[in-house]
């Protein structure tokens, strides 16, 4: 364990919990609790899970146009968000790769105060990239707050009943609660697939409101383990795996994150890709594929098609507990990205059969 | 009489005359957490001390089981095949991954007994 992980507020609550603890994006974080990434995949799939996502960078962006300043550094359509609502989007750079991606909470109809969350390993470059390209606003970082996932089918019970009010949010709505006299900034959101919120607590207040949580008998603590076979099943992209700079959104297949009228103004770094991709220049797509062996297919692994020539490479892969099966994620050209196809993934050496899939691999349940 | 006898790999072996049976111990499979499959070496195959004899797959990643003796592997563990997770819940005996035909006895001497293994987790505790 290197000396100059960061532990988060709620590192005596993992430690208690017996927690195994890695390093991770510069923090010391729990990959699994005493119960396995397995038991804890599967509790959260049917009760609620608990996860520490402090590592995560929190930010407010304020000043008057900052809802259109912010759009000049990604293609999501902020402007066209109503108050209170969430968009995923992405930064990119000018040849439309992804820098990170991030989620966008709009806090006033006028567009003038926005909430932001990004990727730990990304927080400090994303941050000083929104200073130097938007110096006439301001950029609240939250150093102070802690973040905490609340994750599955009986999250929305478990929160209500300490914080109420919150089983009314929709999916991808966020407000404000109060809990024992401090702000909770709290957004039906998540990543995992599951129905869930994303709850934003004051650094002091963050080992109570958990543990106050983990009493209730849906909950049980989870740890980044399971939360990366979550999200793998939900189809989600990992910053750093399955999307970088190299990766557009388009490849990723993250159009659904970018409004028609994004796409017809553009006005985002990498637009002219990003156009190009979506009308017939497209030379590779991100795809699921469920393999038909137990053998899982890792990070790295090259997917061959049926005469044996390497068309691309694996960016996530791993074993599916809700599937009982291998999982991957990868990138193909587009005449391989039809669910159905087959192909096979290079794993030490011998190939194993595998087919297309489309997303998700595990039925998402949000709260529409 | 069996005895068993450990790497510092944490793979283990139950010797029973000229045929061992090797796993990983109880302390490695509690290190990997959740195995999800388990490559075995084919039945016939030569394995050298300290070569890779198979792989154990966590839901996490992928980790190579090396020899700890040399011989013939005759005999592989094919309920792992169905149930992996067996490596979990018996490490040390439901769970071995293949047995082998020891070629040289004298190699057994280089190996851990328990009370050196049980010395060696102590120090890295």
């Amino acid at each position: 364990m290197t000396d100059l992980s960061i532990p988060t507020p709620l590192h005596a609550l993992h430690l208690g919990l017996g927690g195994r603890m890695v390093p991770f994006a510069g923090y010391e974080l729990p990959v699994n609790y005493p119960a396995g990434i397995i038991a804890e995949h599967n509790w959260t799939r049917e009760n609620a899970g608990l996860f520490d996502v402090s590592h995560m960078g929190q930010a407010f962006l304020i000043g008057p146009g900052a809802a259109a300043a912010l759009e000049t550094l990604l293609p999501g359509d902020i402007q066209g968000l109503g108050a209170r609502r969430i968009r995923y989007s992405q930064f990119t750079n000018s040849d439309g790769g992804i820098l990170d991606d991030l989620m966008v909470t709009k806090l006033s109809d006028a567009g003038d105060r926005l909430f932001l969350i990004v990727n730990a390993a990304c927080k400090a470059q994303d941050f000083a990239h929104i200073q130097k390209s938007l110096p006439d606003l301001d950029l609240d970082i939250a150093t102070h707050r802690a973040l905490l996932a609340l994750q599955g089918p009986k999250a929305a019970a478990a929160l209500d009943r300490h914080i109420h009010g919150v089983a009314a949010l929709k999916f991808m709505e966020q407000r404000d609660f109060v809990w024992r006299g401090e702000i909770l900034f709290i957004s039906r959101s998540g990543y995992t697939g599951e129905d869930g919120f994303e709850i934003s607590v004051p650094a002091d207040y963050a080992h109570d409101l958990a543990e106050t949580l983990l009493a209730e008998e849906e909950v049980k603590a989870v740890g980044l383990g399971a939360r990366d076979s979550l999200r793998l099943e939900a189809g989600l992209c990992l910053y750093g795996h399955d999307i970088d700079t190299t990766t557009s959104p388009i490849e990723a297949g993250l159009n659904w994150s970018i409004s028609k009228r994004r796409r017809a103004e553009g006005g985002f770094p990498g637009a002219d890709r990003i156009r190009w991709e979506l009308s017939d220049g497209l030379k590779r797509l991100r795809v699921g594929l469920i393999l038909d062996g137990k053998a899982p297919a890792r990070e790295g692994a090259e997917i061959a098609d049926d005469t044996g020539e390497v068309v691309g490479r694996v960016t996530s892969g791993g074993f599916s507990p809700s599937l009982g099966k291998p999982i991957a994620m990868g990138y193909v050209p587009p005449r391989f990205a039809a669910p159905g196809t087959p192909l096979s993934l290079i794993v030490r050496g011998k190939p194993l059969s595998a087919k297309v899939v489309a997303f998700p691999f595990v039925p998402n349940r949000y709260h529409r | 009489m069996t005895k068993i006898l450990f790497t510092k790999d944490h793979e283990y072996i139950v010797v029973d005359g000229d045929i061992g049976a090797v796993g990983i111990t109880d302390y490695a499979q509690g290190q990997l957490g959740d195995v999800v499959f388990v490559e075995l070496p084919a039945v016939g195959k030569q394995t050298k001390t300290g070569e890779q004899a198979g792989v154990v797959e966590s839901v996490k990643a992928a980790s190579d089981v090396f020899a700890p003796i040399s011989g013939e592997v005759v005999e592989v563990n094919t309920a792992l095949e169905d149930n992996p997770a067996l490596v979990n819940e018996d490490a040390q005996g439901k769970g071995w991954f293949y047995k082998v035909k020891i070629a040289d006895p004298a190699e057994l001497d280089k190996l851990l007994d328990e009370a050196a293994y049980k010395a060696l987790l102590d120090s890295q505790a």
